[in-house]
C-alpha cells in the first residue's frame, strides 16, 4: 500500500539534478480524468521505461511532454526550470524528440532526406545534399549503426528494424537531450528488436536521457535503469530496475500496488517467489 | 547476412567506384525489375510510335516540317503537364487546368488586344489572373478540406463560363501582337539555333561533372562516371540529332517564305523545364512536396506546414497552365472559348501520367511532361496523318492513357512487392 503515493527514485542517482521532472502533473479530457497528480523524473544517461496497461495514461503522458499537448495543472521542470511547453517545435527547441509508434517517415524519400526532413540544410536557398548525407553519415557512425546497405536508399527498402534505427538515428541528430521512444520494438522480430534496444543502450550511454515506452517486460528489463509505472492515470512506482522483478512490474501495471512491500533488501529473498508465481501466471 | 552488410559498407566507404557501365546496366534493369520504370515506358512508346508511323506514312511523317509542327502541337500541353506534375506529387489533381489556361489567354487578349496594352502587362496579367485561380483552388483544398477533384470539376465548369463570358459566345479575340505571335510562329536563326544546343550541353555537363567529381572527392555517394559518359552522349547525341532536323528547310516553298531553325518556344520550354526541376529537387519546398505526397502525416510531424505546400502546388499549377494559355493563343493567332478546352486537360494529364508520374503522389518529375507530352503529340499528329476520323483518334488516345495509368499501378504494386 506504500508504493501507491508515488515516490521518489531511491539509489546514488537521485543525486544529480534530473533532466526532467513533472510535479503533480493533471491532464483531463471533458469529465475523463487522464492524468493525476503524476510526478516523474527523467535523468541523463538512464533509460527510464514508462510502462502501464492500455489506458493508463502513457500516450497522453508524453504527448504533454513533447507539447502536442499542454497539462492542466502541475510542474513541468526541465533542467530545473520551470517551463510551459506550448507546442512540439518548442519542445523540439529544448531537445526532446518522440520516435512514435507508426513511424512518421516517408517511404518515397531516402535515408538522408527523412533524417533532414522538415529542417533541411540550405546554402543559398538551396539543399546543401552533401552536407547532410556527410551529418546522416557521422550520426548513423556514432550510432554504430552498419546494417543499411546505402545511405541514398529509398526507406521503403528498409526493413521494421531498419526504419527504427533511421527514425531514432533522426531524433538524436538535433543534439537532443531526451528521446522518448513509443513502442520502437512492437512490430519486430527477435534479431531486429534485439538489435533497436542495442542502440537505445547505446543512446543513454552516449548521456542522453531516453524515454521507453514499451509493453514487453523483457525488452524493459533488459534495457532500463529507472521503470515508472502509470496505472489508471497516477504513477504507480518510479523505481530502480535492478530492484524489481518482471512479477512485480507486472503486478505494478495490473494492480497498481505491490501486495507485499519488501524493503529494498529484502527483495533479492522475495525474488524466486515473485518470479515463480509470475511464471504460473504467464503461461 | 549481417557481415555481407558490413562489407559492403566498407566497400561503400574505401572502394575505388566499379566504373563499369555493364555494372551499372545490370543495377539500372534490377531497378526496373523491381518496380522503378521511370520513364522508360515512355521513351520505348515514343521510339514505337515514331517507327509505326514512320512506316505507314513515310512521304509525311518522318518530314522536317512535321517534326517541327510536332513540337508546337504538344507545347500548350507539355506546359500544362508540367504544372499538374506539382498537383498530381501531392496526390491530387486539377481538372480545371485547361479552362485556367483558356481564361487567362482570355484577359491577356483583353488587355493587349482590346486595350493596346504593351505585351509584358497583358503577360504579367494572364499570370496573375493564373495565380489568382490557383490560390482559391489551393485555399478550398487545403484549408476547407474539400477534395481537389470536386473544386476543380467545379472550377472546370466555372472557369469554361468565365471564358465564355469573357470572350463573348461564338466570339474570337485575335492575337495582334508581334511578339507574342512570335512564341510559337518564329523560329530562331539557325545559329542560335545551335548556339543554343552547345551552351546546354556544357552548362549541363559542366554542371554534372563538377557535382560528380566533388561529391566522390567527399566521399559520398556519386554518379559513376561510366553512367555520365554515357547520359553525356545520348544528350550530345540526341539533341543534335534535334537541332539538326529543325535547322533543314521544311518551308514547303522556300522561296516564297523560309522555315528553318528552332522554334522559339523550344528555349521557353527548357527554361519552364530547369526552374521547376530545380524547385522540386534543389530546394526545401520542392523536398516537402514530395514528403506531402509520400506521407503527409510524415511531414506534419516533421514540422511541415502541409497545408500551405498544398496551396502553393496548387498556384503553381495554375500559373504554369496560364503559361500554356499564352502558348496556345499563340499558337492559334487568338483565343476562343474553346482554348484550352475538349481534351487538353486529358491530353495533359495522360502526357504527365505515360511520363511516369504517379496519380498516387510522391513520384514525378518536370521532364516526366515533355517525354509524356510528346508521346500524346506523337498519337494526335499521326492519326491525323492516317486520317482517322476524330472518334478514333480520342479511342485511341484513352486507351493509350489506361495503358499508361496501368503500368503506374502494376510498377507500384510491383516496387511494394520489391520494397522500393
Amino acid at each position: 500500500m506504500t508504493m501507491t503515493t508515488p515516490a521518489p527514485p531511491a539509489g546514488p542517482t537521485s543525486s544529480d539534478q534530473p533532466l526532467l521532472s513533472l510535479r503533480g502533473v493533471t491532464k483531463s479530457f471533458g469529465a475523463v480524468e487522464v492524468l493525476r497528480e503524476v510526478d516523474l523524473d527523467v535523468r541523463l544517461g538512464r533509460v527510464t521505461a514508462l510502462v502501464g496497461d492500455n489506458g493508463a495514461g502513457k500516450s497522453t503522458l508524453i504527448k504533454g511532454l513533447a507539447g502536442i499537448h499542454s497539462f492542466d495543472g502541475g510542474e513541468y521542470l526541465f533542467e530545473g526550470q520551470k517551463v510551459h511547453v506550448t507546442g512540439p517545435k518548442q519542445a523540439n527547441a529544448m531537445g526532446i524528440e518522440v520516435v512514435y509508434q507508426d513511424l512518421a517517415l516517408c517511404d518515397n524519400l531516402d535515408i538522408v532526406e527523412n533524417m533532414f526532413l522538415g529542417r533541411e540544410i540550405t546554402s543559398a536557398t538551396f539543399i546543401n545534399d552533401a552536407e547532410m548525407e556527410r551529418r546522416a553519415n557521422e550520426t548513423l557512425a556514432g550510432l554504430s549503426v552498419r546494417t543499411v546497405k546505402s545511405i541514398r536508399q529509398k526507406v521503403a527498402s528498409l526493413s521494421g528494424g531498419q526504419r527504427q534505427t533511421v527514425a531514432i538515428a533522426r531524433a538524436v541528430l538535433w543534439n537532443s537531450r531526451l528521446v522518448i521512444l513509443d513502442e520502437p520494438t512492437a512490430a519486430l522480430g527477435v534479431a531486429q528488436t534485439e538489435q533497436v534496444l542495442k542502440l537505445v543502450r547505446r543512446l543513454a550511454d552516449k548521456g542522453l536521457a531516453v524515454i521507453l515506452i514499451s509493453h514487453n517486460m523483457n525488452d524493459v528489463l533488459e534495457v532500463a535503469d529507472d521503470i515508472a509505472v502509470l496505472y489508471l492515470g497516477r504513477m504507480a512506482a518510479q523505481i530502480d530496475a535492478k530492484s524489481v522483478t518482471h512479477g512485480q512490474i507486472v503486478e505494478l501495471i495490473t494492480t497498481g500496488r505491490l501486495s507485499s512491500t519488501p524493503p529494498p533488501a529484502a527483495v533479492a529473498l522475495d525474488e524466486t517467489v515473485e518470479s515463480e508465481t509470475s511464471g504460473e501466471a504467464q503461461s | 547476412m549481417s557481415t555481407m552488410m558490413d562489407k559492403e559498407l566498407e566497400n561503400s566507404a574505401t572502394e575505388v567506384p566499379d566504373n563499369r557501365l555493364s555494372t551499372a546496366i545490370g543495377e539500372y534493369f534490377a531497378k526496373v525489375r523491381g518496380g522503378d520504370v521511370g520513364a522508360l515506358p515512355a521513351v520505348l512508346g515514343l521510339l514505337v510510335l515514331a517507327a509505326v508511323f514512320s512506316s505507314v506514312r513515310s512521304e509525311t511523317f518522318p518530314t522536317a516540317f512535321n517534326f517541327g509542327n510536332l513540337l508546337n502541337q504538344g507545347a500548350g500541353v507539355i506546359v500544362i503537364a508540367m504544372g499538374l506534375v506539382f498537383v498530381l506529387l501531392l496526390g491530387e489533381i486539377d481538372l480545371s487546368a485547361g479552362y485556367t489556361a483558356g481564361v487567362c489567354a482570355a484577359v491577356l487578349g483583353i488587355f493587349v488586344t482590346n486595350h493596346g496594352a504593351p505585351w509584358y502587362v497583358g503577360v504579367l496579367a494572364c499570370l496573375a489572373c493564373g495565380a489568382f485561380i490557383g490560390l482559391l483552388i489551393g485555399l478550398l483544398v487545403a484549408r476547407l478540406g474539400i477534395p481537389s477533384f470536386v473544386v476543380t470539376l467545379a472550377f472546370f465548369l466555372a472557369l469554361q463560363g468565365v471564358q465564355l463570358q469573357l470572350i463573348g459566345e461564338g466570339g474570337q479575340i485575335a492575337l495582334v501582337d508581334n511578339t507574342l505571335l512570335a512564341v510559337m510562329n518564329s523560329n530562331m536563326p539557325v545559329g542560335a539555333g545551335w548556339a543554343l544546343y552547345v551552351l546546354v550541353v556544357i552548362v549541363y555537363g559542366v554542371l554534372t561533372f563538377r557535382r560528380m567529381t566533388k561529391r566522390r572527392a567527399d566521399g559520398l555517394h556519386a554518379e559513376r562516371t561510366s553512367v555520365w559518359a554515357f547520359k553525356m552522349v545520348a544528350i550530345v547525341v540526341l539533341l543534335g540529332i534535334v537541332t539538326y532536323i529543325l535547322s533543314i528547310e521544311r518551308s514547303v516553298n522556300p522561296a516564297v517564305t523560309s522555315i528553318r531553325g528552332v522554334p522559339i518556344v523550344v528555349p521557353v520550354l527548357l527554361v519552364l523545364l530547369v526552374v521547376t526541376s530545380v524547385t522540386l529537387n534543389r530546394t526545401s519546398f520542392g523536398r516537402h512536396v514530395y514528403a506531402v505526397g509520400g506521407n503527409a502525416e510524415a511531414a506534419r510531424r516533421s514540422g511541415i506546414n502541409v497545408a500551405n505546400i498544398r496551396l502553393f502546388c496548387f498556384v503553381i499549377c495554375s500559373t504554369l497552365a496560364a503559361v500554356a494559355g499564352i502558348i496556345l493563343m499563340s499558337r492559334d493567332n487568338g483565343v476562343t472559348p474553346s482554348t484550352g478546352g475538349g481534351q487538353t486537360l486529358l491530353y495533359a494529364v495522360g502526357a504527365a501520367v505515360i511520363g511516369g508520374t504517379s496519380l498516387f503522389g510522391g513520384k514525378g518529375r518536370p521532364i516526366d511532361a515533355i517525354i509524356g507530352g510528346l508521346v500524346v503529340a506523337i498519337i494526335a499528329n499521326g492519326m491525323a496523318l492516317l486520317n482517322q476520323p476524330a472518334g478514333v483518334v480520342y479511342f485511341v488516345t484513352g486507351l493509350v492513357l489506361l495503358v499508361a495509368a496501368s503500368v503506374d499501378a502494376l510498377s507500384r504494386r510491383r516496387a511494394a512487392a520489391s520494397g522500393r
